[in-house]
């Protein structure tokens, strides 16, 4: 089933044709209206005439978070605000909130990616979808209740929060969708048990929408084995308008519709793009956004692309599971390390725990060390020292295969790893740069 | 067969006095003692008088601590015991891993031993007549 079945399986060239022809149109508008663009585009010795071919992508310059910022809260805006029919916003973690803005056709290709996407995924509109994200200044709530109702599906706007309602009305109105994000799927499963619902018995649940924070696999499969559900992947962000893809059927990937947007993946310290199927971070060029058109967004997730035809007939590429964020990366003898990966390794060896610190030296030849510390876990014979060297070998193995370096493991006894509480600060860097 | 205590420890300064101030604080009295070491941690082997109380205490204080069955033969404390059994097992293509001894007043010299095969080894040692089968005191 497909949404838009003419645009969803159009040749490689032909999209690059939408693709190019779309960006020229882009580059010229952004000059013409917004000064912030035209300032950038100066500096960076680049004129839309130079923009002939998606190949030219590479002379544009990249667009951040601290550019919105910068810009707060109309500057990087190309319409007049009579233009624009909505606002979202994003609280500031860390420094000024980001607001975005969105013309009225803003929202109908929002709506029309996440509805393509959402078809991909097997929803209909026989599907009753409980929207669990929050509605309001957030993308999620009201990105999704538009492409839900857009489809046909009948849509239970419960927002986030209040989980015994939430448990309540998904038994009662017989919901068979439900978005939210994954760790509060697993919160309402277990509210749910403890309230004598089983979710996979007891509910007409058959999948979830899961996204809005980095998970893992391994969620994944707990959330798949708590509650018979099929659990896929979403992405998108506010400044490329809030959820707009979502994994399909097939559960390969995400499809990014390359009529709307051009997805690069680039080294994040070099800013080069890097070869096919390589990881690197994730930037986005909007070709069809009219209020905040963005050039080459930094989104700051790592992932790798991967663009041959998938196995469900879509022709648009597909990024893959976000590994981690570009802030995070280590660089490790040249080669681009992500605790992510290390945490994903060590969640697959029941002989350790959960908790890692990551150490990073430089030998008197120059060459980088790492060491990855962990701690035991009740599993373990200690029987010989053998025992225990096996399972280091073991672990850096593996986190060799994964990581194309090799880092010393260091197990230790369980507790004496630093906790945290918040964000975790995982890696000692003790080399002098 | 009796059971002895292993602890993994960090190599690093104090880690084993930890360990020996726990067993003093409970009373308990260690009959064998080795260590093998592996750069970074070591393993401690130990029999002692109350092998269940010395687990229980080092577990709570925050070991990693196991129990294993383990051979133990009683031989009287002259030149050659060991040989002969070593020999024995030997003979019969049984690896000993690791084997450390202890005299007491209340034993004569007991040998512990961990061994590749030990349900052979069991028979092995009882056909010599030197398979311990009591308690340790
Ligand atoms: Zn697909």
């Amino acid at each position: 089933m497909y949404w838009n079945p003419a645009i969803e399986r159009l040749s490689g060239e032909e999209l690059e044709e939408i693709q190019e022809r779309r960006l020229r149109a882009l580059v010229n508008t952004v000059y013409e209206y917004s000064p912030f663009y035209r300032r950038r585009f100066k500096d960076a010795g680049v004129h839309p005439s130079d923009i002939k071919s998606l190949n030219d992508l590479s002379k544009l310059p990249f667009t951040k978070k601290q550019d919105l910022r910068n810009n707060y809260p109309f500057g990087m805006f190309c319409v007049p605000l009579s233009q624009v029919v909505r606002f979202h916003a994003s609280s500031g973690t860390t420094g000024k909130p980001t607001v975005v803005g969105y013309t009225a056709n803003d929202i109908r290709n929002w709506v029309e990616s996440l509805c393509r996407a959402l078809v991909s995924c097997g929803v209909s509109s026989k599907d009753i979808m409980q929207i669990a994200y929050g509605y309001g200044l957030f993308t999620g709530g009201l990105g999704f209740h538009y492409a839900a109702e857009r489809l046909g599906s009948t849509v239970v706007p419960i927002s986030a929060g209040n989980t015994a309602r939430q448990v309540e009305l998904m038994k009662d109105l017989g919901t068979t969708v439900i978005a939210c994000t994954p760790s509060y799927m697993l919160y309402l499963s277990e509210y749910a048990a403890e309230m004598g619902v089983d979710i996979a018995n007891d509910t007409n649940l058959r999948a979830g929408i899961f996204g809005a924070e980095p998970w893992s696999e391994e969620t994944r499969k707990r959330i798949e084995e708590k509650t018979g559900i099929v659990a896929y992947d979403v992405y998108g962000t506010s400044e490329l308008s809030g959820p707009l893809f979502t994994e399909c059927t097939e559960r390969s990937g995400i499809h990014i519709w390359a009529d709307m947007f051009i997805a690069e993946i680039v080294d994040p310290e070099t800013g080069e793009q890097v070869g096919e199927g390589e990881k690197g971070e994730l930037v986005v060029t909007t070709i069809t956004k009219e209020a905040l058109p963005l050039i080459r967004w930094r989104t700051g997730d790592i992932t790798y692309m991967e663009s041959d035809k998938c196995g469900c007939g879509r022709t648009h590429p597909r990024i893959m599971r976000i590994l981690g964020r570009a802030d995070d990366m280590l660089i490790v003898r040249g080669v681009n390390v992500f605790p992510s990966q290390i945490e994903h390794v060590l969640l697959q060896i029941p002989e350790v725990g959960e908790h890692y610190m990551i150490i990073l030296d430089r030998r008197d030849d120059g060459l980088d060390e790492m060491t990855i510390q962990v701690e035991l876990s009740d599993r373990v014979s200690i029987d010989t020292t053998s025992d225990i060297l096996n399972l280091e070998r073991k672990i850096a193995e593996k986190l060799k295969s994964v990581l194309n370096v090799w880092a010393k493991v260091e197990v230790v006894n369980p507790g004496t790893l630093q906790r945290f509480e918040g964000k975790a600060k995982r890696v000692i860097d003790k080399r002098k740069i | 067969m009796i059971k002895q205590i292993s602890v993994f420890v960090e190599n690093k300064p104090g880690r084993l006095a930890a360990i020996t101030e726990k067993l003093y604080e409970n009373n308990i009295n260690i009959r064998a003692f080795t260590i093998a070491e592996a750069g970074d941690f070591g393993i401690i082997r130990m029999v002692v008088d109350r092998t269940e109380e010395a687990y229980t205490a080092l577990k709570e204080a925050g070991f990693t601590v196991r129990l294993t069955n383990v051979i133990a033969v009683e031989v009287e404390d002259e030149p050659g015991s060991l040989h002969k059994i070593a020999k024995a097992l030997g003979d019969a293509g049984i690896n000993i891993e690791y084997v450390y001894a202890f005299t007491s007043e209340e034993h004569k010299a007991l040998i512990i031993f961990r061994v590749s095969d030990e349900e052979r080894a069991k028979n092995v040692l009882e056909n010599l007549g030197v398979l311990f089968k009591g308690e340790i005191k």
